[in-house]
């Protein structure tokens, strides 16, 4: 069976510094992984590779098994590929309901049409709904997305990502900038509207990591240099090597909190 | 037990829905009846080419206002439509054509579209300044062709044709203008009635999305690419049917039609009516006219007056006006409008002393500089001023002064209590919020 989404020697610079160092990567599908590793060593660098907002300057990424390499985002998102941002990227002037139903229009087939009107797509309506439902965003329905507070953004911002149904998901640092409390009641709502499919997630906070993540990848200096479940990378000695700071205690306290 | 959100909100869109039939409604019954109210020629001339413009305001908007396009070039669309146009008139009058003359427009409009379906392939491969650049270009390039082809378009004297020249049908020749008004009217409301529906299908909310924020759009399956040149072939067909009407209305075509100045005037009105809501555009469209025919009459400084007027608007009241009659509307139906309505008098009152003290200097100016040699006194508001005495300046500017003073002053209230009965609403929104 081919990899849900496989990186094979991917390469990116930037002028004369190679942010991406020759990533791989093949996450099966169903797979949850968090991708973790020091500030700068290129984790967003390579979600924007994947998404298609970057082309890597050599290497292969493959979707489902088909190179998706070069492609525009708008065509690997119709490939079933979505992904959110670090910072909030919404349809500001327009309402959540409105937010959510532009992210479900082309999955349901309906294009670039203009014969047809959106009050009468009750495909494309129920699915919106519903997604507003999963993010509890229903009695902020008709506000303009602008007016949200800052966990609202984020969670519209998942919503966008998961609406369109697509079977790999990316979130880049989903819980960044929320309390402790959010952060918790938001993982939860990540887990719930991700059930079933591919996920990839960025993320600092090791608590989200373990609470999301069935495997970890570590990314440093742009390559992954381990891929595995969290109490092998935990144990792995080159992670280890790169993490003697903050990172590793990180890490053991979040797990000691777990264990708890 | 509380109802539910959901429910009021679609309770609210129920009675929304009703007032909306309402509103085509009048606006059917306005177009209808206006030239039985205003019955002179010349406010039959208005009323046409109000008509003409409200299309094009609106085309011109569904770039601005719905998909954050400023094209400074958008006058080549309705002019070559109106080249299309006159060239299938004259061809009609010479029998080598069998159309009907009321589907003029129509060929106004598909020639505009396929113009637009091959320049705004370049023009809408990039958003935002780029494209502005590239309208102007394109805008300036038809422009100095206009007088390099005067087989098309007629060279300094235009093309002109005779509308009178197909079968009358049901005593319908065209002839009289009020015919002319009818058939324009009859577009507008179609083409008004289109765009508001465009307004509310896949295409013309994935537009909005790509005002907003082009970027996202990618990443939900669209390309930017695509929805903002649907969009822009669109707005070039309504402008050519705009194009169309005006060369049936004026029977006559010039090289000035496809020219910067009518491109700024509509980009200008229909900013000045308000790009943000659906019918700002139509308000731009019948100032427009407004100020062309009536305000030009008035003084030959007029696109002095306009372009202060288009700054004032742009400082203090970015929205146009149809942000304006919203926000106020919102505050009647709060029951606040009563708050504040002493300082919009005072406002209004400060304003004409700004308005009457700069006209007076402008025109003094405009009167030295221009008439002269109709010696130094001149007319203004039946007052016979003197323009070559100091205290006539000096009372001019004692007027303008104090009105800027004032109206600064009243302005820095208005401001105040603005905010106020802002911050009431908001609270009160937010104690309904949390009651419900």
């Amino acid at each position: 069976m081919s990899a849900a989404i496989e990186l094979r020697d991917v390469r990116k610079s930037f002028g004369r510094t190679e942010i991406i160092r020759g990533a791989s990567l093949a996450v099966q599908s169903g797979e949850r992984v968090a991708i973790i590793g020091p500030n700068g060593a290129g984790k967003s660098t390579l979600f924007n590779l994947i998404s298609g907002r970057f082309g890597p300057t050599s290497g292969e990424i493959l979707l489902g098994g088909r190179p998706i390499t070069g492609l525009s985002p708008f065509e690997i998102s119709r490939r079933g590929l979505a992904r959110s941002f670090q910072v909030s990227n919404l349809f500001t002037r327009l309402s959540v309901f409105e937010n959510l139903r532009c992210a479900v229009l082309w999955s349901l087939g309906y294009k670039y049409s203009f014969w047809k009107f959106l009050a009468n797509l009750r495909d494309a309506n129920e699915r919106a709904e519903e997604v507003l439902a999963k993010l509890k965003l229903e009695r902020r329905r008709d506000v303009l997305a602008m007016n949200l507070t800052y966990a609202e953004q984020r969670a519209l911002e998942i919503g966008i990502t998961i609406a369109g149904g697509a079977g790999v998901i990316l979130l880049d640092e989903p819980t960044a900038g929320m309390s402790k409390s959010e952060t918790g009641r938001f993982v939860d709502l990540i887990r719930e509207v991700t059930v079933g499919k591919t996920l990839l997630t960025v993320e600092h906070d090791m608590g989200v990591v373990f609470g999301l993540a069935d495997k970890i990848a570590v990314l440093v200096y742009g390559e992954v240099i381990a891929f595995d479940e969290p109490a092998a990378v935990r144990a792995n000695a080159r992670v280890q090597e790169a993490y003697l700071g903050s990172m590793l205690a990180d890490a053991q306290a979040a797990a000691a909190a777990q264990g708890a | 037990m509380a109802p539910n959100p959901a429910r009021r909100w679609r309770d609210r869109l129920g009675r929304f829905k009703g007032g909306r039939w309402l509103v085509w409604g009048l606006y059917a019954l306005a177009m209808l009846v206006a030239p039985l109210l205003f019955t002179s020629s010349l406010s039959l001339t208005m009323l046409s080419q109000m008509g003409i413009a409200i299309i094009a305001c609106l085309a011109f908007n569904m770039l601005l206002g719905q998909g954050g396009m400023l094209s400074f070039g958008h006058a080549v669309y309705s002019g070559l439509g109106a080249f299309f146009a006159i060239h299938a008139l004259n061809k009609i009058s010479d029998g080598s054509l069998a159309l009907p003359v009321s589907l003029i427009p129509l060929v106004g409009g598909l020639g505009a579209l396929a113009v637009a379906a091959l320049l705004g392939y370049v023009t809408t491969k990039k958003a935002g300044t780029t494209f502005a650049m590239i309208t102007l270009g394109i805008g300036e390039l038809v422009s100095a062709m206009s007088l390099m082809f005067p087989g098309f378009f007629g060279g300094e004297g235009g093309v002109s044709g005779n509308r009178v020249s197909g079968p009358t049908v049901m005593g319908i020749s065209f002839g009289p203008q009020i015919q002319v008004y009818y058939l324009i009217a009859a577009y507008c409301f179609v083409a008004t009635a289109l765009m508001f529906a465009f307004t509310r299908t896949p295409l013309g909310r994935m537009l909005n999305a790509v005002r907003d924020n082009p970027e996202r759009v990618e990443f939900i399956g669209y390309s930017t690419q695509r929805v903002r040149y649907l969009a822009f072939v669109g707005s070039g067909f309504f402008m050519g049917i705009a194009g169309g009407l005006v060369a049936l209305n004026f029977e006559i075509v010039t090289s000035e039609v496809v020219g910067a100045s009518r491109s700024g005037a509509y980009l200008l009105f229909t900013f000045l009516g308000g790009a943000g809501f659906f019918f700002g555009p139509i308000i731009g469209a019948v100032l427009l006219v407004l100020a062309g025919v009536l305000l030009s009459e008035l003084s030959q400084a007029w696109l002095l007056y306009l372009g202060l007027i288009f700054l004032l608007m742009v400082i203090y009241a970015p929205g146009g006006i149809a942000s304006l009659i919203m926000m106020n509307l919102r505050l009647a139906a709060m029951g606040k409008l009563r708050q504040i309505a002493a300082s919009y008098i005072a406002l209004g009152g400060t304003a004409l002393a700004v308005l009457l003290g700069s006209g007076l200097m402008i025109e003094m100016v405009y009167h030295l500089q221009l008439n002269e040699s109709l010696g130094p006194t001149m007319r203004f508001l039946g007052a016979r001023l003197d323009t070559h005495a100091l205290d006539t300046w000096l009372g001019a500017a004692l007027v303008l002064v104090t009105g800027v003073l004032l109206f600064e002053l009243v302005r820095r209230e208005f401001a105040r209590q603005w905010g106020t009965i802002h911050q009431e609403i908001e609270a009160e929104a937010q104690r309904a919020e949390a009651g419900a």
